[in-house]
């Protein structure tokens, strides 16, 4: 059998340690959410579950509820600034066009979150860059707060999601049958109906998946909300963080860490279901 | 009439998913100590400043220690692992691959939590050993999928033909299949280098003050001083991400690797 397999052991050992190793950091991380926490000292109790009962208090919940909130509104503005570009980028004429648009809308995943974050921090600040074009145009006296707002982190988180927004737009566009566009120009439809009726309805698969996509992302962006944020928007992230580095509460830390990524888990699984439904749906007819 | 407005509002986003970056550029060669604008001229202190601060000397060397070793370990088991779901089918085979593509969706701070405990563990907290195990999980995806499409774009009939002749399967491997996946594996390993040379959050968990990498030491300093040193080393980032990019796309073809087919 091992003749018939050539190098299965040699290349299956490394990838199984890998998956070893990886799935050991994450027990870790579960293994601490249901330990005994001890103030002043870095080692756990016995096992408890009161961390998980701890996180029943309105502010945890709150919490909780701004990071859903923040994901959800980056996710729908994402959406509705990257389908334009996405649509540009598979539709335009000339090739050079297509190049450019990718380049522009893909560059920005690969700088690293920090620069981005930090970017933003000059964009937004009370010297920053819009506040700066403001007051000399004379549109404002006092400069306008962005940073430490819900407002400046969603702008900022907005742009960091529109790459990964973009390219599943972009794939989902592509596979459009031009076609169906066709006949119905043909049948006399507009240009505007065949995209609200043909193009768009064609390409919900695509727009689901990058929502889900985003809004899971969303909820685990950490240097964002703790940069532009500073502490008075707290995500999930912002507060297993805090717990961890500044309480040193390493079991609630876990917790929270924990939590983040069952919802993370949670969403993309939603989305497995609400896609293959509505594929079912759009084959039916 | 329709499209002018239409390409109006494609440039205009555009606009916005730029403007930070040139914003950065901008501050980083203004000379003056807060951050105006317009710029007051064109200077290159904080450059000259930046690479000279001896906390992002460091962070550069510790970070180059361990992209190297990451995206290299990376690559090596993640190209295997490609070759191997390519080719077999065996049992376990799922749970194997939900376990290696999961760090595509576990949030970087639970996985850096996690490596950061399980350092803790064996004692090897802080240490370069966790770090380049938590990056070398982190971008390992990138370089399986870029090795799994390149293998896909073989045509199987060379491997077979070769075998035919009578060549054995170590010849099949190196003298047919490696050939032909030598871009994918330089594409994957390009994008796995730079994933892991911007990476953040999670080195933000497992690594100390003494083996910090570069994103970390801005965020230090970032936290402390408001001054353009950051800016010169963002743009120095910058700068150096779209060449290896655009290096990545002439060697391989980004889009490929990336699943964006326009046509």
């Amino acid at each position: 059998m091992l003749a018939k397999r050539p190098f299965f052991i040699t290349f299956l050992a490394p990838a199984v340690l890998t998956a070893v190793i990886l799935a050991a950091a994450i027990f870790e991380v579960l293994q601490y959410s249901v330990r005994e926490f001890i103030p002043g000292s870095l080692n756990v109790g016995g096992f408890t579950l009161a961390n998980f009962a701890a996180l029943n208090k309105p502010i945890y919940w709150w919490v909780l509820a701004d990071t859903f909130f923040i994901s959800l509104l980056t996710a729908i503005f994402s959406l509705l600034a990257s389908y334009p570009v996405a649509y540009a980028l598979v539709r335009a004429k000339r090739d050079w066009v297509r190049s450019a648009l990718v380049s522009l809308s893909i560059t920005p995943l690969f700088t690293g979150e920090i620069v981005r974050t930090f970017s933003w921090m000059l964009t937004l600040g009370t010297d920053g860059f819009i506040n700066s074009i403001l007051r000399k145009l004379g549109l404002i006296d006092m400069p306008i707060q962005l940073m430490y707002t819900r407002f400046g982190v969603v702008v900022a988180l907005v742009q960091f999601s529109m790459p990964v927004m973009i390219i599943l737009l972009a794939t989902a566009i592509a596979h459009v049958d031009r076609d169906c566009e066709k006949a119905a120009a043909n049948l006399g439809a507009s240009p505007t109906a065949v995209f609200w009726r043909i193009t768009l309805p064609l390409t919900v698969p695509g727009i689901l998946s990058g929502i889900v996509v985003v809004f899971a992302w969303t909820m685990s962006a950490f240097s964002t909300p703790q940069l532009i944020g500073g502490g008075k928007i707290l995500m999930i992230s912002n507060l297993a963080y805090l717990q961890g580095f500044s309480v040193l509460n390493l079991p609630f830390a876990a917790t929270l860490s924990l939590i983040a990524l069952v919802c993370a888990l949670g969403s993309l699984a939603l989305m497995k279901g609400v896609t293959s439904r509505i594929e079912r749906r759009l084959a039916v007819h | 009439m329709r499209s002018f407005a239409f390409w109006s509002l494609v440039v205009a986003l555009l606009t916005y998913m730029t403007l930070p970056t040139i914003v950065v550029l901008m501050t980083s060669v203004n000379p003056t100590e807060i951050l105006a604008f317009p710029p007051q001229g064109v200077s290159f202190d904080w450059y000259a400043k930046a690479v000279s601060y001896p906390d992002f000397q460091l962070a550069f060397k510790n970070g180059l220690i361990v992209t190297a070793c990451a995206s290299t370990l990376a690559l090596i088991v993640g190209s295997a692992f490609a070759w191997l779901i390519h080719h077999y089918e065996f049992r376990g085979r799922g749970l194997l691959e939900g376990v290696l593509w999961s760090p595509l969706i576990i949030p970087h701070f639970t996985l850096g939590f996690g490596f950061l405990l399980l350092g803790g563990a064996f004692r090897l907290q802080q240490g370069y050993v966790m770090i380049v195990l938590a990056h070398m999980v982190l971008v390992m995806p990138f370089v399986t999928r870029a090795v799994h499409v390149s293998l896909a774009n073989i045509d199987p009939a060379l491997a077979r033909a070769a075998a035919n002749l009578g060549a054995s399967p170590w010849q099949v491997l190196t003298r047919i299949t490696l050939p032909l996946v030598v871009p994918g594996m330089a594409g994957g390993w390009l994008i796995a280098a730079v994933l892991s040379l911007t990476e953040f959050t999670a080195s933000l968990y497992v690594t100390g003050s003494r083996t910090q990498t570069l994103p970390v030491a801005m965020y230090n300093y970032i936290r402390e001083y408001a001054d353009p040193t950051v800016s010169a080393i963002s743009a120095l980032l910058i700068i150096a991400t779209t060449l290896i990019m655009l290096v990545a796309d002439r060697t391989i073809g980004l889009r490929r690797v990336l699943a964006i087919d326009t046509h």
